[in-house]
């Protein structure tokens, strides 16, 4: 008997030890959150436009028969790290000819239509969140947030937070040649 | 070249770690006492060429050495001096550096003031020790150099986290570490006993002062990172059962455990291999917290980068030293004769008690911080466990504990009368009950568990204030007689009072802050007003202000209680712009009563009507100063028992020690 309780610390430690290897597999991350909307349909919604802005609402049906990935992006006037990314967009747009569309999220009209007017609108359609009902569907954790849906309305990469700065561009314009929206070695 | 110095020292630590670890042990066996002694010398050896590692790559960082990769990733050219210093040992490399050194500073102090310790038996613990040293000196060169170059240097270094630029840091790990490496050496006393085959009442001796100096060490450790993400982090807690805290909790667990099992092998030749299992276990968990916080295995706010291959490395040097530690238990411990026997109400089984709750608690630490990823291996689920599973299993746990801890002291060793100490403690259980109900009138209503556990602090509290009494006889004799007396009672006695009523304390502190806690988080705007605790607080806006390396946004509050001015607290938010982020700097008026803590954050504006309105976190924390002044007594109750005479080194030895006068009883 006490040479069987003696054994039982060595026995414990040794289950534990095999959970320990198993847990070092290099696959494995323990901090990351899988995001439940890649490779889903995305979600449906139906978005007024902002009054006083040109282009159009934008709804779940504009994601439908696209014949190249597009880009949706969650922002607000009141966000400030939206502004620095603005101008990536911008870019993306006028540049590599992306489509961009816009969720413009829990924001006032004529706040949002300043800050378009301010720095430029690079959306094809914008729709308005006002009370953020279309920004819990997407999932989205904060503002601003970043996605690429597929010509059939598949979502097929999120970007949380800005993709501003040289790591998080390079990381997004992987993402775009991965899904088609930019040929390789384009620059 | 200095950092070459270093490394080259490094390597000759390791070779010096090699010797030790293979000659002493042989001359041990075959009586060889040249060999033996060798484990002098060389213990001594790797301690200076550790030293000299380490000040290579202390001097590096002072000088801002950037072409040290460890240097350009973890400092800035720009960091106050006290902050490049501390980064040291603020990085992967640079902290396991440390924790060598300490293993080696522990080895050396075995061979130095281990004086009345056999040869033979000095000869086995310290190639054990060295056992150690090589698993660890390895590891450091093959995985984790801390000297390597960098080639083109950067113009200028990574900074360190902003967070850690803080005073905290530079000692909250240097004594974590001394607390959690100074058990190696009573590991590696319990392994040389297992391998003599014997231990004994002087075994427990040799062990107790290495076995408290650790337990102090860790104990500050653990009370100063606390102190630390309490009043720096601005996390608005101090505690939170995240995997890197509980990693350091449990070691501290048994480690108390241990200290009072090997009291009763000492004085009493009893619980053998319980003490020897609870010296293995003890380290184990310290080196368990050491793979955790380095492999990445779990999800924490605090761990260093994480690299898979250096995990697996660590599991191996676990695998050797806790499995190998253990199959020679399993082999050896039950061939050990049992001590002393003793009744079921008797000084020994109280301090069974202490440990039995002790090791279920540490147990129920385990398994709550390991659960996560049992799940995650078995079902693939992701969870996180919380404060609400181990607030209600913990504390279960220890309420009884405390119980036992107030009368333990007053049982007698080998049988004890518990009719007659119960009798003689009415008069201190009424007043317990006496005073728990004056603050629960003060108090206006809480929860119950809440009254119950300070029923138990002030039961904790009395008892060991009339212990010490009737110890020294106050009130019974003139009081120049009682100081007499107070000054020939052993000090371990003193000590051991101290840290009791220290838990006492602890106790007040932990039930203030968390029963009766008010919290307030609202959006203000300047001018707007927050009642909270019986104060009124007003917000006047905010400032910018510039510090040495960051730029803060400075917020004005002015605290009122019933009209009258109080104090004004400034809370900031400060951003680092090198490091590209930001750390919050809460503000806090500390009082016995307890602390008024505030702290901001950036404009929020996610809501209507709240633009350009700040978050404003706002705290009462009661009592919440007895928690540090709690530690505070622990450590010097520890430090008191440590510097006894019977623990002295060289001190000649007492023909009798001084009766235990509450025993004796």
């Amino acid at each position: 008997m006490t040479r069987f309780l003696a054994l039982v610390p060595l026995l414990l430690a040794v289950v534990i030890g095999g959970f320990f290897l198993w847990g070092l597999n290099p696959e494995r991350d323990p901090n990351e959150i899988p995001s439940v909307l890649i490779s889903q349909a995305a979600p449906d919604f139906s978005l007024e436009p902002i009054p006083g802005v040109a282009v159009p609402g934008f709804a779940r049906e504009d994601l439908l028969n696209n014949d190249k990935p597009v880009v949706v992006n969650v922002f607000a006037s009141w966000c400030v790290p939206c502004r620095a990314e603005h101008s990536v967009l911008t870019n993306l747009v006028e540049r590599e000819g992306i489509r961009l569309f816009g969720i413009n999220y829990k924001d006032k009209a004529e706040d949002a239509a300043r800050w378009l007017a301010e720095l430029g609108n690079p959306y094809e359609r914008i729709g308005a969140d006002t009370n953020g009902r279309t920004g819990i569907e997407w999932g989205i954790s904060g503002v601003p947030e970043t996605f690429i849906v597929g010509g059939d309305g598949t979502v097929l990469y999120r970007y949380v937070g800005p993709v501003v700065g040289d790591v998080a561009i390079a990381k997004f314009r992987a993402a775009l040649t991965q899904a088609g929206v930019l040929g390789t070695g384009a620059s | 070249m200095t950092p070459e110095v270093g490394h080259f020292a490094l390597a000759l630590a390791l070779a010096l770690a090699l010797v030790q670890s293979t000659v002493p042990i042989m001359g041990a066996a075959h009586g060889n006492l040249l060999w033996m002694r060798s484990a002098r010398l060389l213990s001594i050896g790797q301690v200076i060429f550790a030293s000299v590692a380490f000040g290579a790559l202390m001097q590096a960082f002072i000088v801002s050495d950037f072409t040290v990769r460890n240097v350009a990733e973890n400092s800035h050219s720009l960091k106050p001096l006290l902050y490049k210093i501390a980064g040291t040992w603020g990085s992967h490399e640079g902290s396991l550096l440390l924790w060598v050194l300490i293993l080696t500073v522990f080895g050396a102090g075995v061979s130095l003031f281990g004086r009345n310790i056999p040869e033979a038996t000095k000869a086995r613990v310290l190639s054990v020790q060295a056992w150690i040293s090589v698993g660890f000196f390895s590891f450091l060169l093959l995985t984790s150099n801390p000297f390597d170059r960098l080639f083109p240097p950067p113009a200028d270094g990574n900074d360190l986290n902003p967070l850690l630029q803080d005073v905290g840091l530079a000692l909250h790990p240097p004594l974590l570490y001394f607390g959690y490496v100074g058990f190696s050496i009573v590991f590696s006393f319990a392994v040389a006993a297992l391998l003599e085959g014997r231990i004994d009442v002087v075994w427990a001796r040799w062990v107790r002062p290495w076995t408290l100096a650790a337990w102090v060490s860790l104990t500050a450790g653990i009370a100063l990172g606390s102190w630390w993400a309490y009043y720096e982090l601005g996390w608005g807690g101090w505690w939170f059962w995240d995997p890197v805290e509980n990693v350091s909790f449990m070691p501290w667990l048994l480690g108390t455990a241990l200290l009072h099992s090997a009291i009763v092998t000492e004085k009493r030749d009893a619980f053998k291999s319980w003490t020897i299992l609870l010296a293995i276990l003890t380290f184990s968990l310290s080196l368990l917290g050491t793979f955790i916080v380095r492999s990445g295995l779990l999800t924490s706010v605090h761990a260093f980068s994480v690299d898979p291959e250096r995990g697996l490395y660590i599991l191996m040097l676990l695998a050797l030293s806790i499995g190998g530690s253990l199959l020679l238990y399993a082999w050896r411990a039950p061939s050990m004769e049992a001590g002393g026997l003793f009744k079921p109400i008797s000084r020994e089984a109280g301090l069974l008690m202490n440990n039995l709750f002790l090791a279920a608690a540490t147990g129920i630490v385990l398994f709550g911080t390991l659960y996560p990823l049992f799940l995650e291996a078995v079902t693939g689920e992701k969870i996180s466990v919380g404060p609400p599973f181990f607030n209600s299993s913990f504390v279960p746990m220890m309420l009884p504990l405390v119980f036992v801890l107030g009368l333990g002291p007053f049982l007698s060793w080998k049988r004890a009368d518990l009719a007659g100490v119960f009798s003689r403690l009415k008069f201190v259980g009424l007043l317990c009950v006496i005073a728990t109900l004056i603050f629960a009138y003060l108090t206006n209503g809480g929860p119950v568990l809440a009254y119950v556990s300070l029923l138990l602090a002030f039961w904790l509290a009395f008892t060991t204030c009339r212990e010490w009494m009737l110890r020294i006889r106050l009130f019974d004799v003139s009081f120049s007689d009682a100081l007499r007396r107070a000054r020939n009672l052993p000090r371990a006695a003193h000590g051991m009072s101290l840290a009791h009523l220290g838990v006492a304390f602890l106790m007040f502190g932990i039930i203030g802050s968390s029963a009766w806690k008010s919290e307030e988080v609202v959006f203000v705007k300047p001018g707007s007003s927050i009642a909270i605790a019986g104060f009124d607080v007003s917000f006047q806006g905010v400032n910018r202000v510039r510090g040495p390396n960051y730029i803060a946004d400075r917020g004005i509050l002015v605290v009122e209680r019933d009209g009258q001015y109080v104090t004004t607290l400034y809370p900031e938010r400060r951003s680092y712009p090198v490091a590209r982020s930001s750390t919050t700097e809460s503000a806090i008026r500390s009082t016995l009563a307890g602390d008024l803590y505030a702290s901001i954050a950036e404009p929020a504006a996610e809501q209507e009507g709240t633009t350009g309105a700040w978050t404003l976190r706002i705290l009462y924390e009661p009592l919440v100063n007895f928690i540090w002044i709690g530690s505070l007594m622990l450590v010097l109750g520890g430090c008191l028992s440590l510097t006894d005479r019977r623990l002295r080194v060289g001190a000649p030895k007492q023909a009798k020690l001084p009766p235990n006068v509450a025993a004796a009883e």
